[in-house]
């Protein structure tokens, strides 16, 4: 590693900004978080930025470095390509100043997702093969760094997308909730119409990006854009619903659902 | 909001982001994964439109001892296939054009429509978006929301389509170790060449995510459906594979149709090993 490192670091808010440079002396064994504190230390005391475990456990730290979403704890400087590091807030949300981003927008989405729902607690209490419930233990990994939902171009570049879209993140929260052995809540056609499921085009950035190698996209997306499928464009499926007369639950029913 | 009658509460956007403007600030060479899907995807269909309508060479047969069909004309059940070529239980004879032209409608219709081609083209030839964090070339998106990318869910029925083809091209590669008048049965360069493509056409067929949902991925509880749950367990593996066997199998039924070209129009002999 060279003797210093030149960080190129955003600061702004949703008013606009501009990069700023800083060449620190390098240190042995560092993240790009520690270097992003040291600045705050040494040259920029009001730099901005989210953290908190250092462990790549929270979720907070989540920037683009080099213009890919990654957590800065997790990102060892030496191995970044030599030159310039930049450092910028995740696109898809807006700023509140530097590289702190307002992700209320996976809040209001994580709202609109119904909850678990299982059947009456039967005497004898729930019981649950491991085969039944690994897959959604899988989803429960998320740690909820919105990388996935950042790196999503359906959102990320198309703003307006953002009102019928839930993205990567609640489409394994849905997944995990539709696989669950003990679920009896339908959320299929609520995933198509108010999910936005049809939007996502599956280029698997968000496998990609996850910190926790969640497959999202094989494991998740696609296993329900295949129970859609089930639901709304099999003819065959839809056939076998009319002999069989199984219905499917309504966007209405499902948030209802239990109410 | 309502969607379908029911009352949810809307997403609130967050506004102006702010952030740099650059489409992208990605230092990598982000460019050369769509670039080399570009490529290799026009080279494919380059060539494979050329070897249809070319229309010849397609079938080594028994004046040749062998019995060598090419998968881009099999099963060739047109009135103008060339003789011997198989096809004899079931003709067409209303059609004149080429046969691999009806024959390539469903193994094409099951590439289109499968999740890592989509992947592939979306990002290679449509731009959207080319990279991870690299912007979307288009102004506007709606994904396969609408016709006619709506029609992408049909991809289970051109699953059914394609393993039809895989029954066929599997047959093919069994009659290719029939030697006739050198040797009765053997095998050749040729038929290992069918055999191999069939093999991987199988993998890449069984990979498929459409087949690793209905073979189990859409039950809840395994736990009472073992069959099922074993299959599903099964195709996992070979799913996470799906990119490297979809490729393969590609690139290989191409050089299968080149081989048996090559051997049909007298460039070289079809080697017997045994």
């Amino acid at each position: 590693m060279a003797d210093d490192v030149t960080m190129r670091v955003w600061r702004g808010d949703a008013d606009g900004g501009d990069f700023a440079e800083f060449t620190l002396p390098a240190q042995e064994g560092e993240v790009v978080l520690d270097v992003i504190h040291r600045i705050q230390a040494t040259e920029a005391g009001d730099l901005a930025c989210r953290w908190n475990c250092k462990a790549g456990k929270c979720g907070s730290c989540s920037a683009e470095i080099n213009g890919r979403p990654r957590l800065m704890c997790m990102t060892r400087m030496d191995q970044l390509p030599e030159g310039p590091v930049t450092v910028a807030p995740m696109r898809t949300f807006p700023i509140i100043r530097d590289l702190v981003t307002d992700v209320s927008f996976n809040f209001e989405v994580a709202k609109s997702v119904p909850a678990f729902a299982p059947p009456p607690r039967p005497e004898e209490g729930y019981r649950m093969a491991q085969i039944d419930i690994e897959r959604g233990q899988e989803f429960r990994k998320c740690i909820e760094c919105f990388m996935c939902q950042d790196v999503c171009h359906v959102i990320r570049d198309h703003e307006d997308n953002k009102p019928q879209y839930a993205g990567p993140r609640f489409f394994i929260r849905y997944a995990e909730l539709e696989m669950h052995p003990l679920d009896t809540n339908d959320r299929r056609e609520l995933l198509r119409q108010q999910g936005g499921l049809g939007m996502c085009n599956i280029t698997k950035c968000c496998t990609e990006v996850c910190p926790e190698h969640i497959k999202i996209t094989d494991n998740a997306i696609i296993p329900m854009k295949e129970r859609v499928v089930d639901a709304t464009y099999d003819p065959v499926a839809w056939l076998g619903r009319k002999i069989l007369r199984r219905k499917k639950a309504t966007p209405q029913q499902a948030v209802t659902h239990g109410a | 909001m309502s969607v379908g009658g029911a009352t949810i509460t809307p997403v609130q956007l967050g506004g102006a982001r702010g952030g740099p403007s650059a489409r992208t600030l990605r230092k990598d060479r982000w460019w050369v994964q769509p670039t080399i899907t570009v490529v290799l995807l026009t080279a494919f269909v380059v060539y494979s439109t050329w070897a249809v309508f070319v229309n010849k060479d397609y079938y080594v047969g028994a004046v040749a001892h062998r019995d060598l069909i090419s998968p881009f004309f099999s099963p060739c059940v047109t009135g103008s296939c060339v003789a011997g070529a198989h096809g004899t239980f079931f003709v067409i004879y209303w059609w004149h054009i080429t046969p691999a032209l009806l024959i390539l409608l469903g193994p094409l219709s099951f590439r289109v429509t499968c999740y890592y081609y989509r992947r592939a083209y979306y990002r290679g030839f449509w731009q959207s978006p080319p990279a991870c964090a690299v912007a979307d070339a288009h102004t506007g998106y709606t994904g396969e929301t609408r016709f006619p990318l709506i029609l992408q869910n049909l991809h289970r029925y051109f699953l059914y389509v394609a393993l039809m083809f895989n029954t066929i091209l599997t047959i093919d590669a069994v009659t290719a170790f029939r030697l006739p008048g050198d040797g009765g049965i053997g095998v050749s360069l040729g038929s290992l060449v069918l055999s191999a493509n069939a093999i991987l056409l199988w993998a890449y067929t069984l990979s498929c995510h459409a087949a690793r949902h209905l073979c189990g991925g859409h039950v809840n509880t395994f736990s009472r459906h073992p069959i099922r749950y074993r299959i599903w367990k099964t195709l996992t593996p070979l799913n996470a594979r799906h990119m490297q066997l979809a490729w393969a199998s590609l690139i290989f039924v191409a050089l299968t149709d080149l081989y048996v070209r090559l051997v049909a129009a007298g460039v070289f002999t079809d080697p017997k090993i045994f």
